[in-house]
């Protein structure tokens, strides 16, 4: 039990870095994220660029930097407001049953049903394109979030099945305990796991997300950096086997999403 | 014993010499990049079709693609009459199509019939109709035809390159062809196949028949990536129209394989919406109407960096609208585009614009700024856009770059006209300037930075509508020479397209295919397909 304690030390001591350094990019690399070097394209990583250069000739590290800046902060709280959004409504349906419950139901349905590509393509189509590009990531992360609810939801509403019948609800609701009382002190308390599990789930799925959204135009922009569109760079295996230092963002990915996953707190440990 | 070995000492070079030429026979194998819609000549629109097509049909008149020039193909000789209505072609006599059917004049008038009737929706006759009114197609004997329009047809016999002549008499009319290869095979989604024509007119310097191939085998394949994998292992034999960046991979693991064939037809553009109806805000118009803050734009873009970073070399800064390739039409007389930062700013400084604290304002104290759009998914864009981003910088110009699905980019550019500017590339499949009409004229569709204007709008481009109208109606060749090249230099000087590069024409070539000598025009890699022959069947395929 110490050494997974240590362990979670260790993954919450290297998200913090990873936040730090993403938030200090500029402290920690005097290059710009967007200076193209256009006589070091594809430079191999060196004392001047630690992690090589892209193949416009951008530092690699200072793009990294700036990309955990705008992934790490933005795709985190889109995951924050689907789970929100799922958890509210899958213990409403859950708790509540009847019309409300196939109402919310229906409604997750129709949103898993819908070809979210296609929506998200109509709505650029729309959009004017003078927008200015932080303002279209903000856009991009809360869409994401608006419209990423629906299969957190399910399985939100499933627990909340689960814990409608539960000892502890019946007691509750014996003693006349409201029905919002008992959602908010009974239900969403017991939620949390599964609420938790959710919320780190969806973090590496925004990020990828954004990258295949920044595809469509919709997503982070020229020259602005994400991790999203660090990985798109990893779609030619060939040019990654060239040049395998191109790799780091997916390492990077791979440390915080694992780091993620770690810090949560077991069953037992809640219980 | 020794007069044996003599013998055949004298004899080896003989024995051998086929073999060091390579052997007849063989199936060449490679891949076409998408499903062909059709196998009916008249009906092509598509890219593979269009290969299906010149494997297998037989033209009258055939572009040789190295040349450029015009040969005879079924037709032994053609004459144009002086008003360019009619076209008298000399057929050859012998002809046999793939079904052992004979060729006659019967087959030519059969196929201008077809391909001229309103209710076949032809591409390719599309290029025939100069104004309404019907085609007639006169037999003047059993090899000889008349084709006479009903309005005069520029470049008519360029056109009959395209035009695959039909059997009237033969019961499959489609599987009955004239070219080097008819379809014996076709599996949607996977492959077509194709068997050398026995009937084929065609011989060889030495009077062998052609082609030397057997059978050519096409596989259906998307993916460029698989079809190099697949050219590595040797399974293909062929790549047409390789990317820069794949064929880089290739010539550094495999020299030998990779052909470049120069620069190529088409180009990378840049335009401003000059649109009167683009819902932008007035200032915007008023810098894009501006033809120094055009020129300026143009000069701070970097195409050298351009070529080199995005095309790994594979590319030249391009001239104007007609690329160097495009040997007769080209006008030699334009300057080379040249990068000045620095002169794309005194350039707008003249024009009333202000550079302060590294922004660029316009006379009323606007930031010059404005969107590049461009389709998304297309990597060498998205990278040029970002460059583009860069060096227009340096002059003051922020440049916010989106990249759109094709059809909202569409939409955008010919309905709404809801954007700044675009970067987008020009396919050039035709080398000459006719086909380029609706791109020059004001009231053409195409006509991108400002489209179907009532009345040019500018005088500049009043005098290209004159020049365009009176290249199509100049009597000779010469003079439409001279006057095309009267609208390039207007192009130069407006810029109302900003062209950016000429990517070079790319392809990969086993050693086991003899003959192979790519060039830039369609079909690039085989367009002398009759001509190609396997080597040994050791060497087939490619080394890695």
């Amino acid at each position: 039990m110490k050494s997974f304690r240590n362990v979670r030390w260790i993954c919450a001591a290297l998200l913090c870095a990873i936040f730090l350094a993403g938030i200090f990019a500029g402290g920690i690399t005097h290059y710009s994220y967007a200076t193209q070097f256009r006589e070091r394209p594809n430079a191999a990583p060196s004392v001047s660029h630690l992690l090589g250069t892209d193949g416009l000739g951008r530092d690699l590290f200072a793009r990294v930097l700036y990309g955990t800046r705008v992934s790490l902060l933005l795709a985190p709280a889109a995951a924050l407001l689907s789970t929100f959004i799922a958890g509210f409504f899958g213990a409403l349906a859950g708790l509540a049953g009847g019309w409300c419950e196939k109402c919310i139901l229906a409604a997750a349905d129709l949103g898993m049903a819908l070809p979210l590509l296609f929506v998200l393509m109509a709505l650029r189509a729309v959009l004017p394109l003078d927008v200015d590009p932080m303002l279209s990531l903000v856009a991009t992360f809360t869409l994401l979030g608006l419209l990423g609810w629906a299969s957190s939801l399910r399985v939100v509403w499933a627990a909340t099945q689960s814990l409608r019948n539960s000892d502890f609800v019946l007691l509750a609701r014996a003693t006349g305990c409201p029905p919002s009382r008992i959602l908010l002190r009974h239900v969403l308390p017991n939620l949390r796991p599964v609420l938790f599990a959710q919320f780190w789930i969806s973090i590496p799925v925004y990020v990828l997300a954004e990258a295949t959204l920044s595809m469509l135009g919709l997503g982070v922009t020229e020259p602005l950096p994400s991790w999203g569109n660090l990985l798109r760079g990893l779609e030619d295996f060939s040019l990654v086997a060239a040049n395998p230092w191109r790799i780091f963002p997916l390492l990077l990915l791979i440390l915080a999403v694992t780091s993620f996953q770690l810090i949560l707190p077991s069953q037992e440990e809640i219980a | 014993m020794r007069r044996s070995l003599r013998s055949f000492l004298l004899c080896a070079p003989l024995i051998f010499a086929p073999m060091a030429l390579g052997q007849s026979g063989g199936q060449l194998h490679f891949c076409i990049h998408g499903e062909p819609k059709t196998f009916n000549p008249v009906l092509v629109d598509d890219e593979a079709s269009e290969n299906i097509r010149y494997l297998t049909g037989g033209v009258l008149i055939r572009l040789n693609r190295q040349t450029q020039a015009l040969e005879p193909a079924l037709a032994a000789s053609w004459e144009i009459s002086r008003d360019r209505r009619s076209i008298t072609f000399h057929l050859r006599k012998g002809v046999l199509f793939s079904d052992g059917t004979p060729f006659t004049s019967d087959d030519v008038a059969y196929t201008m019939k077809l391909l001229m009737d309103p209710q076949t929706h032809s591409p390719t006759g599309d290029a025939f109709r100069a104004s309404e009114g019907s085609v007639e197609a006169k037999q003047l004997s059993a090899d000889a035809v008349t084709i006479t329009f009903p309005a005069p047809v520029t470049g008519l016999d360029r056109l009959f390159d395209q035009v695959a002549i039909l059997s009237a008499h033969s019961p499959k009319k489609e599987m009955a062809v004239l070219g080097p290869f008819f379809v014996s095979e076709y599996k949607p989604g996977s492959y077509v196949h194709l068997q050398k024509n026995p009937n084929y007119w065609k011989r060889d310097a030495q009077g062998h028949a052609l082609p030397y191939l057997d059978s050519i085998q096409l596989d259906i394949q998307r993916n460029r990536d698989i079809e190099l994998v697949r050219f590595r292992r040797g399974e293909l034999q062929l790549i047409n129209r390789l990317d820069a960046e794949q064929f880089e991979r290739l010539r550094k693991d495999s020299p030998a394989l990779t052909r470049n064939a120069g620069t190529g037809l088409d180009a990378e553009e840049l335009w401003f919406n000059q649109s009167a109806s683009a819902p932008l805000p007035e200032a915007k118009k008023a810098w894009f109407r501006t033809t120094e803050f055009r020129k300026a734009i143009s000069m701070a873009i970097n195409r050298d960096d351009l070529c080199r970073i995005v095309y790994e070399g594979y590319a030249k800064p391009a001239y104007g609208p007609v690329s160097p390739a495009n040997q007769f039409w080209f006008n030699s007389s334009l300057q080379a585009p040249k990068y000045d930062p620095q002169n794309a700013l005194a350039v707008v400084t003249r024009a009333g614009f202000r550079y302060e604290k590294d922004v660029l304002k316009d006379s009323s104290g606007n930031r010059v700024e404005f969107t590049l759009v461009t389709n998304s998914g297309n990597a060498a864009r998205e990278k040029m856009t970002a460059m583009i981003q860069q060096d227009l910088s340096r002059i003051g110009i922020k440049v916010n770059v989106v990249t759109l699905d094709f059809p909202s980019l569409i939409e955008r550019m010919t309905r709404t006209f809801d954007y700044d500017a675009c970067l987008l590339g020009l396919v050039n499949t035709d080398l000459d300037p006719d086909s380029q009409m609706t791109v020059w004229l004001s009231s053409g569709e195409d006509h991108q930075w400002n489209p179907s204007q009532k009345t040019p709008a500018t005088a500049w481009e009043a005098e290209i509508d004159k020049l365009m109208r009176e290249q199509a109606g100049a009597p000779t060749e010469k003079e439409r020479k001279a006057k095309f090249d009267r609208v390039q230099q207007i192009a130069a000087e407006q810029q109302p397209f900003i062209y950016l590069i000429n990517k070079d024409v790319l392809s990969a070539v086993s050693s086991s295919v003899i003959g192979a000598s790519p060039v830039v025009l369609n079909p690039q890699a085989f367009w002398n397909i009759e001509a190609l022959r396997m080597g040994p069947a050791a060497d087939l395929g490619a080394q890695k």
